[in-house]
């Protein structure tokens, strides 16, 4: 058997001011329920601009490009505090919402998304720059419509708008007269997941080794459902996902758990690895357009701008054993049972302490604890407390009770072991995810050792249980080289001796 | 004699603070009533 390894991991956002107003359930309601709010006035110049969006701090961390640490440095509220971004960074990119538009075109194989020929025009040229995309997949987007068509399709036919700039620039059309599963609504979510789930595995791909045709399974762990109205959940989004990024060798399934869905799905794929089911599976998380601007009515009344204005998406590439990449420890697996209990000592000691005690470790073993990393700029405002540090807290004031951690040194730990929230709150992208491309770097590069990725979910939302979930796992320095160096009987000292040895005769040699 | 005897007593919990089944089990002991518990998820 092989151990599993966490090889890459890509990380995307999707700048979609027009999506907030137009898809996100908190302004669509407010549009049903208060049409003349005054959170619906204030909205539209509540919008940050793209270049706001990118020198944003909390986005540039996301995509690589600085250290959760480095917002230690940085006075709050973040969003006064604008640096200097790069669209593109390490693991990913933040697209702009216009490109994305055409992705969703791209990644529709019904023929529902129709957008105008006007804006197919430019954003042919300006997609054409992209070094992610090929042609093929350009021509994808066609000629465009009149906008007299889209305009008739939304006005007379119940399609979904598409807006960019405060203009109809498409829509996206019903797939069934009658099937609530199928219609314009529904179908633009999935598509939005759907195509920020293969910019996420573009990302990915650039950053590997591995062949396209080498991947032989997708994971998809997102929270939206794709199905009809005989099946709302029937599936899946991973195979349209490996479908749309040409894994022609792979099939997929989708894992659900509310936010916890991608730790499951990573421990799922590791599994799979591991027992040599398949030898290269890739998890994968699109965005959600539901969640945009969430807590929007806070940040509103407080004079804040909208700061859940991008969707999110990550990817991570889970392979055999390579000798470098960061091990999947499954024996250190945590989960919060049926029978937990919901207390906060119950959840951590499931989630934490029960892992690490299987490997006779203690909480201070584990250099950097990745849990609900949602980024506390936007969730202060909104009444949520920062929660990551919450989650540190918790882990601490646990590592006290157990005698692992002096009382004083709490506050310490939560600095030391934790890291400030950076994701955006997109429900399953913020939960343990985010960390694991530094995690990656960093422990290949010895800065760390362990790392523990902690996915918690909010079962009860869906009113089918009152419970909570969360699962864990640890990801550990590979130690395959040592491992094979110990069995090969290799010394060191040895060999040196015998090269010096060689290169000593052949001087006699050579002065004889 | 507690500050809840007496009352009815509606739990509104966090996730990721303490959620209501937890905030419920507290008061089991106390001669009060829960008549609405919920658990909220803020992100």
């Amino acid at each position: 058997m092989t151990n599993p390894v966490l090889k890459n991991a890509s990380y995307i956002l999707v700048h979609a001011p027009d999506m907030i107003v137009h898809n996100g359930t908190t302004a669509t309601v407010e549009k049903k329920t208060n049409q003349n709010s005054e959170y619906l006035e204030k909205l539209r110049d509540s919008l940050r601009s793209y270049d706001e969006v990118v020198n944003y701090a909390p986005n540039q961390v996301f995509i690589g490009n600085r250290t959760p640490e480095s917002l230690n440095d940085l006075a709050m509220p973040w969003y006064t505090q604008p640096v200097k971004g790069d669209r593109y960074g390490k693991f990913g990119e933040i697209m702009p919402q216009d490109e994305f538009i055409c992705m969703m075109k791209i990644s529709d194989v019904f023929d529902l998304v129709k957008l105008s020929q006007s804006f197919t025009t430019e954003l042919k040229t300006k997609l054409a720059n992209h070094k992610l995309f090929s042609e093929n997949e350009i021509n994808l987007l066609k000629e465009g419509e009149p906008e007299e068509t889209i305009l008739s399709l939304v006005v007379d036919h119940h399609s979904e708008g598409i807006y960019h700039d405060k203009k109809l620039v498409g829509c996206v059309k019903k797939a069934h007269d009658f099937d609530t599963n199928l219609n314009a609504h529904v179908m633009f979510e999935n598509l939005v997941a759907k195509a920020s789930g293969v910019l996420a595995v573009k990302h990915l791909m650039a950053q590997t080794d591995i062949s396209f045709d080498e991947v032989e399974y997708v994971i998809e762990c997102s929270e939206e459902a794709c199905g009809d109205m005989n099946q709302r959940g029937g599936g899946n989004f991973a195979k349209a996902i490996a479908e749309g990024s040409g894994f022609l060798n792979a099939t997929g399934s989708d894992t659900r758990g509310f936010c916890a869905g991608p730790t499951h799905a990573l421990i799922s794929a590791a599994a799979l690895v591991k027992s040599g089911v398949y030898k290269n599976v890739v998890v994968v998380g699109g965005g959600a357009t539901a969640k945009l601007g969430m807590n929007g009515k806070d940040h509103v009344k407080k004079g804040l701008p909208i700061l859940e204005d991008v969707l999110g998406g990550f990817a991570v590439l889970v392979s055999g054993d390579d000798g470098i990449s960061p091990v999947v420890n499954l024996s250190l697996v945590g989960r919060h049972t049926v029978g937990t209990g919901s207390s906060p000592q119950a959840v951590i000691t499931a989630l934490i302490t029960q892992p690490l005690d299987k490997g006779g470790l203690k909480i201070t073993d584990v250099d950097k604890y990745s849990v609900e990393m949602q980024n506390p700029d936007i969730t202060k405002p909104a009444g949520a407390g920062d929660v990551p540090e919450a989650n540190y807290k918790m882990i601490a004031a646990l590592g006290v009770k157990r005698g692992e951690l002096e009382k004083a040194e709490l506050m310490n730990f939560v600095k030391k072991h934790g890291m400030p929230g950076f994701a955006p709150t997109q429900g399953h992208i913020p939960s343990g995810v985010p960390f694991i491309g530094f995690a990656i770097d960093q422990i290949k590069s010895s800065e760390l050792s362990r790392v523990m990725i902690v996915g918690k979910g909010s079962l009860f939302l869906a009113r089918m249980t009152n419970q909570f979930d969360g699962v864990s796992f640890v990801m550990e320095k590979n130690k395959s080289e040592n491992v094979c160096a110990e069995n090969s009987g290799y010394d060191e000292s040895q060999v040196k001796r015998l090269i010096a040895d060689a290169m000593r005769k052949l001087a006699e040699n050579l002065t004889e | 004699m507690s500050r809840y005897d007496g009352k009815k007593i509606v739990i509104i919990g966090d996730r990721d603070g303490i959620p209501g089944p937890a905030i419920q089990e507290c008061l089991k002991p106390l001669d009060c009533e829960v008549i609405f518990s919920s658990t909220e998820c803020f992100v």
